[in-house]
């Protein structure tokens, strides 16, 4: 029988009158199909000479000639030294010791050079280096190899040789020197030997002024302390004395004051004989610091200031009259300041609050307790910037004063909040000089725009705090017709000495001890006398917190303005791998945003919401500030986020010499008015909404204890490891036994040989990401862009999973998630436990590869291309590898990763390894996988493999803890410890055997070589 | 995989068969010996002294800073003793810089004309002992090299006669084809004409019908050359890619047979880098300047079993390097114009493979020609071995590691020949014959 059903072909068929449908009814295609484009022209298809025939002999040709050039091997070229340096030996690494003073970022470090191209950053570890580097300092070896360099000098945008610049520079100064404003603007550079030149710069002119420039400013910090302590510098705090810790809106594990803290706070933090320090944090933006404390208090900033105050009269006794703190808070704020009293000298309270009432107040607190933590006689020199001068030069500027103007390592015209009226102003600059490593805002708008070179390719000093001294050195020959600023000067002033011997000859004033060669080699050199105890003036600190009292709220929302970890201040925008670093708490990478608190969004009608691929969107929103209006930023709902405060990131939205790729976010800088992370602002929803690359989807641990074990110190030093680090239990033969007992395989015996662990304290672990970048440099991990992260695509090896709890602690979520019972109760409570809570608990894991001894991965790969080694780690031969991905889908810890596309030399993903520049940076040792291959961590095999070798041919069995994967190197707070647990000695042995130690998924069954030890709170 | 060269034998033994048939063809090669005259001989009338001797003195004293012919760090010594009275180069040769203080003015201008370059004093020399140097310095220059400069011992073309009777050989056959098909037209003409039938063949089936018609003897045809077919073809495969016997032309022609094997040349004198680093290095031109500075050209003798090439063809492969490395021979001086030279690799694994020659050369103490092959005897250099994964685990299972006097392995190797309860190890018993130890 007939069938009378009608068969839909879309849509468009359910329209009657639709002409679509009645075109296609004669029609195969909608519109003509433009045939005649080519085949219409008939004189032109009858006089063409190459006939069908011709043509598919052209195809025949041409496919037979291919294949035949196929068949020939390609003809490989050589090219050896024609005097081959002494230092260098192909395929050996050689390592020089440096140091980064970008400004911003200040640390110690080694540069891991291959055939002389620097291919990785590794910390100092030289008694006296302070600070260690973090996740921007690993990426900095990138920006080296940046493509987008400046890479000659040019005059009004056109290249020009160095001769023209000093020329026309000298002929600029000439003219200066009879009475018009010389100024130098520069960043913090800590160097004495360059504060030294410029003073003999200066001294020819008689109107030269120094001003010095932090785009982000810690100008009202160094106001306080000079106030008090008569330098302009910063206090320097050692967390690993401190048994309380008050930190009020400071991100010390942050950027707070140039960084570096988190050795000394990690210290700390591990209990030790049942002790560890109590960290607060009274914040508003969740920062890493707030995630790290045992309690985290979410007030405003100005309600910050009242609680200043409050803890300013616990300690000191004083009773200066403060505005009450929002209820809910303030019991725990008054405890915060018993407990700061109760540990006198073992306390210590610091502030990032733009505000020299606040900061006099830590100040007079600190002196108060007699704090063992805090250190004002180490003073540290790494922010120096001055406010008031930047804008009275501004002022200048725009009054025609300033005759010359010469800028190193600062980009007003993009930092400023008024930078469209600095590049106004810098018309009316006869001469301007900017130092750039890029023609970027500032730099493309002055007259000369002069190529610096990269910090791995200058010579300087850097004293870092007070007592120490650094040595930067280049650690490559320029690459570029680049000249640093201190050579220059020396050249504008006549002197025709080289920086590096003027640097050398006046050195010797700053250290003693050590030949040049000597301090060169080690980069560092400590003076033995300790410094001597700083002299307190007596400062009016009772007016100062009673002024600190009256603060008041302006605008609606208080914004935040911060750095994120990848980004800092901006400088290194055009770097992949800062970019595709996922923000440690929001998870999102390529993007800066609002966080707005989740009463505060519901209020706005501001949201975030998942789509179908995984990928996270957002509302936009419009943020205005003294006029200042910021339109179309991306909002994030901040879990923790302080209700009535909202945050953005500054350093993102650059665009001058900047890839396309990485042209991404706002430049909040616009509305960083007065230098002041601190602004009234009002907020509105705008149109439309944002697509956001976020790497983790789950927000909370909906009550799973066993991922992130943790107890708190009480428990942890009262009862029996057992109850607070639960083995799994099985059930076998009816009995009850350890999950790890039971076995499907006959265990490989590794007791012979090295066996490699890695232990992750968790409660070290800050969630910096150092250890990430690390991870990249080391294992040449492609960077793949936007739009794949949003695709869940992303190519970290190591990645640091952040968990919210959604009851107020992660004890709470347990207990929860064990009381629910019932279908609809555990659909209605696991249901709400997916929303993190309004001041949640926070926990970071750095999960990669575990490297089980029972591997899921390696009994499903049908081509046995991963396979297992009786060192304990688990190889992937990238080879073998038919891009199957049974191993990913079997891997119970989501680790590896699959390369979707090749991810080099691929103008579709157009980052540093799709040109010569940046591929400078990859490291020969390491394999760079292609198109349709698995990879992921092999616990940094060719470290081992070569400290291994290096024994060997030493003939000396491997020394104690010799052996270092990039992240555990990279790691400054020592939360990832890597070793041999065959070798009794190794550190990773004894943590092995640690109470805390535990696995992860350990009922799985996997016996995984790499293990995390228990959080502890010290609530 | 040592099977697999036996495949790709097929074709060489085609090419070898061809050879062959054309060696017949060809005239035998006949080489020119013709002999150098021995200096020694013409030497020895030209002064009192004895030039052997003194070649052999020349040779331990004077060779270091003169040349016979052309300037080194010194002048040319050829004929110096007629520039000189006798009694000067006594003087000279025993302390010159004592003869130049004196102020001999010949003395004085020739220690300007070569850079001030004060010359050792000799003088545990005798007299007799100048003279026989002098002797040996005397000998007229020997006449240049016949042969064509730069190409192989030219080949001497002495099969004319050869040729000659094969070809005669061929006209001879034409004429006997072309005579029987004349004679079997004219039969055939006869037999027509006389009314001769001739006799026409059988119906029989001809073989390659009764062949065809047997289906059983097709199909097992069919599997034999499919079988054959398949053996060769997965022979030619596995052989893609594989540059087993690669001798390319390289930029300078550097001879290894000289180098390592006549002069002894240790390999690691050269390639330094194969005792720490993961390469061999191709060595640095200031390597080879640190005896090429002194040895501006080829004195090896001719008829050695070592050369290949004529002299003045090494000496221009030596001129090559000087551009290289922007020597001046004349001024004794770097002109610091240099070209760097683009070698053709040898020896290439692929990006995925890891390979230190350290681990190979001073740990495991294996000698260089267990994979370059005899390199001491090889003119061009070329691959030995297949370098195939094969072929390196072949190597790991069978091999022993030396752990003798390594305190590294002291330890692995008590428990792990407990383990095994054996006293040899193998770098297998080792774990080198994991994927991860070579493929990261």
């Amino acid at each position: 029988m007939a069938s009378n059903k009608k068969y839909w072909q879309s849509v468009e068929e359910l329209n009657e009158n639709s002409s679509i449908v009645e075109t296609l009814r004669n029609n195969e295609f909608v519109e003509e199909i433009p045939t005649d484009e080519f085949l219409g022209n008939e004189e032109a298809m009858s006089s063409s000479s190459t006939s069908r025939r011709d043509f598919l002999k052209y195809v025949g040709f041409s496919t037979a000639a291919a294949s035949l050039a196929a068949c020939e091997g390609p003809v490989i070229k050589s090219i050896p030294y024609v005097v081959q340096p002494e230092e260098i030996i192909p395929g050996v690494a050689d390592y020089y010791a440096t140091t980064i003073a970008d400004g911003f970022d200040f640390a110690n470090i080694l540069i891991k050079t291959r055939e002389g191209r620097p291919i990785k950053v590794e910390n100092n570890r030289m008694s006296g280096s302070g600070i260690s580097a973090n996740a921007r300092v690993y990426g900095s070896v990138l920006s080296l190899y940046d493509s987008m360099r400046l890479k000659q000098p040019m005059i009004a945008s056109k290249p020009a040789s160095w001769e023209e610049v000093d020329t026309r520079v000298k002929a600029g100064l000439a003219e200066a020197a009879n009475g018009g404003q010389v100024v130098l603007l520069t960043n913090t550079m800590a160097s004495p030997s360059t504060d030294k030149l410029i003073a003999e710069f200066g001294a020819k002119y008689p109107n030269f002024k120094h001003v010095v420039y932090d785009a982000v400013s810690s100008s009202e910090a160094l106001d306080a302390y000079e106030a008090v302590y008569g330098e302009r510098a910063l206090a320097n705090y050692d967390f690993s004395q401190a048994d309380v810790i008050v930190a009020v809106g400071a991100d010390f594990l942050g950027d707070w004051q140039g960084g570096g803290y988190d050795a000394g706070y990690a210290n700390k933090r591990i209990p030790k004989q049942g002790k560890m320090s109590k960290h607060i944090q009274i914040e508003a933006n969740l920062t890493l610091s707030g995630s790290n404390a045992d309690k985290r208090i979410p007030l405003t900033v100005t309600q910050q200031k009242y609680a200043l105050v409050h803890l300013y009269n616990a300690v000191t006794g004083s009773s200066v009259n403060a505005p009450a703190i929002n209820e809910k808070y303030a019991a725990e704020v008054k405890k915060a300041a018993q407990q700061l009293k109760a540990a006198g000298s073992k306390g210590v309270v610091i502030t990032g609050i733009d505000d020299v009432n606040a900061q006099l107040v830590v100040l007079a607190i600190n002196a108060a307790l007699q704090s063992e933590a805090f250190k004002p006689a180490e003073a540290r020199y790494t922010r120096k910037g001055n406010a008031k001068e930047v804008a009275q030069l501004v002022n200048d500027m725009k009054a025609g004063n300033v005759s010359t103007l010469i800028m190193s390592g600062v980009n007003p015209v993009y930092t400023l909040p008024n930078g469209s009226d600095f590049a106004e102003a810098l018309k009316k600059v006869k001469l301007s000089v900017a130092f750039s490593m890029k023609e970027d805002e500032t730099a493309s708008k002055a007259t000369i725009a002069a190529a610096a070179p990269h910090y791995l390719e200058s010579w300087g000093d850097v004293v870092i705090t007070k007592g120490t001294y650094s040595i930067m050195q280049p650690t490559i020959r320029p690459l570029f017709k680049t000249r640093q600023l201190q050579d220059a000067l020396l050249a504008w002033s006549g002197n025709s000495q080289s920086y590096y011997d003027y640097l050398k000859a006046s050195s010797s004033a700053w250290f003693s001890g050590k030949s040049w060669n000597q301090l060169v080699h080690d980069g560092i050199s400590v003076s033995e006398t300790a410094p001597s105890s700083a002299t307190a003036a007596a400062a009016d600190f009772g007016g100062a917190a009673s002024e600190l009292a009256k603060a008041k709220t302006a605008g609606d929302f208080e914004l935040v303005l911060y750095t994120k970890t990848g980004m800092g201040d901006g400088q290194q925008a055009n770097n992949p791998w800062l970019q595709e670093f996922p923000d440690p708490i929001t998870r999102v990478s390529w993007d800066n945003y609002v966080t707005v608190a989740k009463a505060d969004a519901a209020k706005l009608g501001l949201e975030n919401y998942n789509v179908a691929n995984g990928g996270l969107n957002g509302s936009y929103a419009t943020i205005e500030v003294n006029g200042v209006k910021l339109e179309n930023v991306p909002v994030i709902i901040q879990p923790g986020q302080a209700i009535g405060t909202i945050g953005v990131a500054l350093g993102y939205g650059r665009e001058a010499a900047m890839k396309k790729e990485m042209q991404v976010g706002v430049n909040a800088y616009k509305l960083y008015a007065n230098f002041n992370s601190l602004q009234g602002a009002k907020i509105s929803k705008g149109n439309g909404d944002h697509e956001f690359a976020c790497l983790q989807l789950q927000k909370t641990l909906m009550g799973r204890g066993d991922i992130i074990k943790e107890t708190t110190l009480e428990i942890f030093n009262t009862k029996n490891a057992s109850e607070w680090n639960e083995q799994p239990q099985v059930s076998l033969d009816h009995k009850e036994v350890a999950a790890t007992s039971v076995d499907l395989w006959e265990s490989f015996d590794r007791t012979v040989g090295h066996h490699f662990n890695l232990s992750i304290d968790l409660n070290a672990c800050t969630g910096c990401g150092a250890c990430v970048i690390a991870c990249h440099a080391e294992n040449n991990v492609p960077v793949v862009g936007k739009s794949e992260v949003r695709r869940s695509r992303d190519m970290h090896w190591l990645r640091i999973d952040r968990y919210y709890s959604s009851e107020d602690t992660f004890a709470g979520d347990v207990k929860l998630k064990e009381n629910t019972s019932g279908l609809m109760d555990s659909i209605e409570t696991f249901g709400a436990m997916e929303d993190p809570a309004e001041n949640p608990q926070v926990a970071f894991q750095p999960v990669f590869c575990q490297h089980c001894n029972h591997a899921p991965c390696e009994t499903v790969c049908p081509v046995a291309a991963t396979s297992h080694g009786r060192q304990g780690q688990n190889h992937m031969a990238y080879n073998r590898c038919v891009g199957t991905r049974y191993c990913a889908n079997n891997c119970p810890y989501k680790v590896r990763r699959f390369n979707w596309f090749l991810y080099n030399k691929n103008s579709e993903f157009d980052y540093h390894m799709n040109d010569d520049l940046g591929r400078m940076v990859l490291n020969p040792d390491v394999n760079v996988r292609s198109r349709g291959v698995m990879e992921k961590c092999s616990l940094c095999i060719q470290m081992t493999q070569a400290t291994i070798l290096n024994a060997k041919r030493e003939g000396r069995p491997v020394a104690k803890d010799e052996f270092y994967t990039a992240c555990s190197e990279a790691c400054g707070s020592g939360a990832l410890v890597f070793g041999d647990i065959n070798n009794s000695e190794d550190t990773v042995t004894k943590l092995k055997e640690d109470d805390r130690m535990y696995h992860l998924l350990e009922h799985v069954g996997t016996q995984p070589n790499v293990f995390f030890q228990v959080k502890v709170r010290n609530t | 995989m040592k099977k697999v060269g036996n495949h790709t034998s097929f074709s060489r033994i085609l090419i070898f068969c061809l050879a062959l048939s054309l060696s017949f063809s060809l005239a035998s090669y006949a080489q020119d010996t013709a002999a150098a005259g021995t200096e020694a001989e013409t030497a020895a009338s030209a002064g009192a002294g004895d030039p052997v001797k003194g070649k052999e003195l020349f040779n331990s004293l004077c060779a270091s800073c003169h040349k016979l012919d052309g300037k080194s760090t010194g002048p040319a010594l050829r004929g110096v003793a007629d520039k000189h009275d006798r009694e000067w180069l006594y003087k000279w040769v025993h302390n010159s810089s004592e003869l130049i203080k004196s102020g001999d003015p010949v003395a004085v201008k020739l220690f300007a004309d070569n850079n001030n370059v004060t010359m050792t004093a000799f003088p545990q020399l005798s007299n007799q002992d100048i003279d026989n140097i002098m002797a040996y310095t005397s000998a007229p220059a020997p006449a240049p090299d016949v042969n064509t400069p730069g190409g192989k011992v030219v080949v001497q073309e002495s099969g004319a006669s050869n040729n000659l009777i094969l070809g005669a050989l061929v006209l001879v056959l034409i004429v006997l084809v072309v005579m029987l098909v004349l004679v079997n037209r004219t039969l055939r003409r006869v037999a027509a004409a006389n009314g001769v039938e001739v006799a026409k063949q059988d119906s029989t089936i001809s073989l390659w019908q009764a062949y065809a018609r047997n289906q059983f003897l097709v199909l097992v045809t069919t599997i034999l050359l499919i079988l054959t077919g398949g053996y060769f073809l997965y022979g030619y495969l596995m052989q893609v890619g594989v540059d087993q016997g690669y001798e390319p032309i390289q930029p300078i022609h550097f001879s290894h047979k000289i180098h390592a094997g006549e002069n002894g040349i240790d390999c690691k004198y050269c390639h330094s880098s194969a005792r720490v680093s993961k390469t061999s290095g191709i060595p640095s031109l200031n390597v080879c300047m640190n005896c090429h500075k002194n040895i501006s050209e080829f004195t090896g003798s001719k008829d050695s079993t070592y050369v290949e090439y004529s002299k003045e063809f090494y000496n221009g492969e030596i001129q090559k390097l000087y551009d290289a490395v922007g020597w001046d021979k004349s001024t004794q001086q770097y002109t610091g114009k240099t070209k760097p030279v683009k070698w053709v690799r040898i020896h290439n694994l692929p990006d995925f493979v890891y390979f230190n020659h350290s681990q190979h050369v001073s740990v495991a103490g294996v000698e260089c020609q267990k994979c370059h092959g005899p390199v001491e005897t090889f003119e061009v250099m070329k691959q030995h071995a297949p370098l195939t994964m094969g072929w390196c685990i072949n190597c790991h299972r069978e091999t022993n590691v030396k752990v003798e006097g390594n305190d590294y392995y002291k330890k692995i190797h008590d428990e792990l020949a407990k383990k095994y309860g054996v006293q040899k190890l193998t770098a297998a018993n080792m774990g080198g014959t994991e994927c991860g130890k070579c493929h990261y």
